[in-house]
């Protein structure tokens, strides 16, 4: 009887598989049949396994004495655009935050009417997507005090923030965020004006930014300029719910 | 050519073929196989993204690091506490596939996906996070159940005595391999590390990776008062991986020592040939 498979042809198959395994990765990582399909199914399933398991926690609250020394910044330091620097000229005073959307009664806010609704003040962790974490404080409006303000409809589903920064020179494609209703009404979901005991740096997004405690940095919007209640996120943007989610593969839920 | 059972009465001798591991094992070894290789490549990509490690609750560029891969000048280096080595062309600073020099942590071919990408880097990895950890939990329940743990895993009062353990290095250390009936029992030093693996150094990598998620975090708060904060975690993280790598490779060389054709043979139709007894 003759073996169809030598020894040697057995275990250079074997000593090639590992390579094997990363080449054909690679191309699986490329394609994206296989990247919104098996590649999603870690995003699918830690979302609903941490809404099982606690929708309602909260994240850890830290002490004055453990905040960080020095708060980096990331992303977008500085929308740059005209209006906005007319509005950081007047020290905010004639901007004004557009609620709406699938609400029953659209309102906007300027800064004195947000600062003058009852706050919240966490020092709670930032942690980025890149690795690194920051502690800080923020002072802000519950999410939630503001939704009920307006009165959602039955249909809305997402909360959608969009922003006075953009990415990109030629064709600037405006920054945007969204985040269920879980965690829009979680009591740590803020519109944060203050950090660390005073007004919210520009490089840190101000006039205010999203708090959301439960996920990573770039979920926390900053330079919010609009809030919008949607049923679906498909038709803004590229639909995938977030500027990073629409232009680089970002996950939606980034809880992890 | 007799096949002998492994489980029958009959002592199968030197020589023989057996049935040494069963399909779920074997089934279980090369889910882990293809699952390690996608996740130590991917974690190595999200390193990339932050090449610095710290200590406690926060850490970031502005705060002291005590890992760190960078480049200065054109030259990469790996700093450990405040000792810093040159390791330009590995890490810091290489020369990608296409000729290209690259001032990053660690090289393509280390990484995946091989070119910069944090977010698919991100998708691979809290996939297959999860792959690995559902196979260790089924593993778990499944030898516990079966009795894989008891039989074959858990050291006998008789193989935890010194002098077993110091005769058992030896036979190591001169690459004396179990032959005949011995060579389908795992020695004391393979139980040991095999145990110290599965039931520690994979649960920690698993609970320190869970730590660096913010959701979980505010459901199982008690992770950070283990680890010592996220940072924390995310520098144990890295360390178990480096752990689970150099396990990796002396297994490697295990098998290649003790004959590479059977050993991988073994563990895909789950045949094996007794090593003939000397004399």
């Amino acid at each position: 009887m003759s073996r169809l498979i030598t020894r040697r042809k057995f275990l250079n198959g074997v000593a090639l598989s590992a390579p094997a395994v990363v080449i054909g990765c690679d191309r699986l990582g490329a394609a994206p049949s296989f990247r919104e399909t098996v590649l999603s199914s870690g995003e699918w399933l830690s979302y609903r396994v941490h809404r099982l398991m606690g929708s309602g926690s909260l994240a850890r609250e830290y002490t004055e004495a453990d905040l960080s020394p020095e708060f980096r910044t990331n992303g977008n330091t500085d929308p740059g655009t005209q209006e906005y620097r007319q509005h950081l000229a007047e020290d905010f005073a004639s901007w004004k935050l557009q609620v709406g959307g699938l609400v029953k009664t659209a309102r906007t806010y300027s800064l004195a009417d947000l600062k003058s609704r009852p706050s919240r003040t966490q020092i709670t962790r930032h942690d980025c997507v890149e690795g690194w974490s920051a502690i800080g404080s923020w002072n802000g409006v519950p999410l939630g005090t503001i939704l009920d303000d307006v009165q959602l409809m039955p249909e809305a589903r997402y909360i959608v923030f969009r922003c006075a920064d953009s990415f990109g020179t030629r064709t600037p494609t405006p920054y945007y965020e969204s985040i269920d209703l879980i965690d829009a009404y979680h009591p740590q979901t803020i519109l944060a004006y203050g950090m660390n005991g005073e007004a919210l740096p520009v490089g840190h997004g101000a006039p205010i930014r999203l708090r959301v405690e439960r996920q990573l940095g770039y979920k926390h919007a900053k330079f919010i300029m609009q809030i919008e209640a949607v049923a679906s996120l498909t038709s803004i943007g590229r639909g995938k719910g977030g500027y990073w989610e629409d232009v680089g593969f970002y996950d939606w839920y980034a809880g992890i | 050519m007799s096949i002998a059972d492994a489980d029958s009465n009959a002592t199968p001798k030197g020589g023989d073929i057996v049935r040494r591991h069963r399909v779920s094992t074997r089934l279980w070894h090369w889910i882990n196989f293809a699952a390690l290789i996608i996740l130590l490549m991917s974690g190595l990509m999200i390193f990339n993204a932050h090449p610095r490690l710290y200590w406690g609750e926060y850490g970031a560029n502005p705060d002291p690091s005590w890992f760190q891969i960078g480049s200065q000048n054109g030259a990469g280096y790996t700093r450990i506490g405040s000792v810093q080595i040159g390791t330009t062309g590995v890490l810091g600073v290489w020369t990608d596939d296409g000729g290209t020099v690259r001032n990053r942590a660690f090289p393509d071919w280390a990484t995946l996906p091989s070119d910069y990408n944090l977010a698919l880097a991100r998708r691979w990895h809290l996939t297959f996070a999860w792959v690995f950890s559902i196979g260790l939990l089924v593993f778990t329940i499944v030898s516990l159940i079966n009795g894989h743990f008891r039989r074959d895993l858990l050291p006998t009062s008789d193989e935890i005595r010194p002098r077993h353990i110091w005769s058992d290095i030896k036979d190591h250390a001169r690459l004396r391999f179990p032959r005949g009936e011995a060579a389908l029992h795992y020695n004391i030093l393979q139980k040991t590390s095999y145990i110290g693996v599965i039931f520690f150094l994979i649960p920690v990598m698993i609970f320190t990776g869970l730590t660096m998620s913010p959701a979980l975090d505010a459901i199982w708060p008690w992770l950070l008062d283990v680890f010592g904060g996220r940072q924390s975690a995310r520098s144990i993280h890295f360390i178990t991986a480096i752990l689970l790598v150099l396990f990796i490779l002396v297994h490697l060389i295990m098998v290649i020592l003790a004959g590479p054709f059977n050993e991988i043979r073994s563990m895909i139709t789950g045949r094996f040939r007794l090593p003939k007894e000397k004399g």
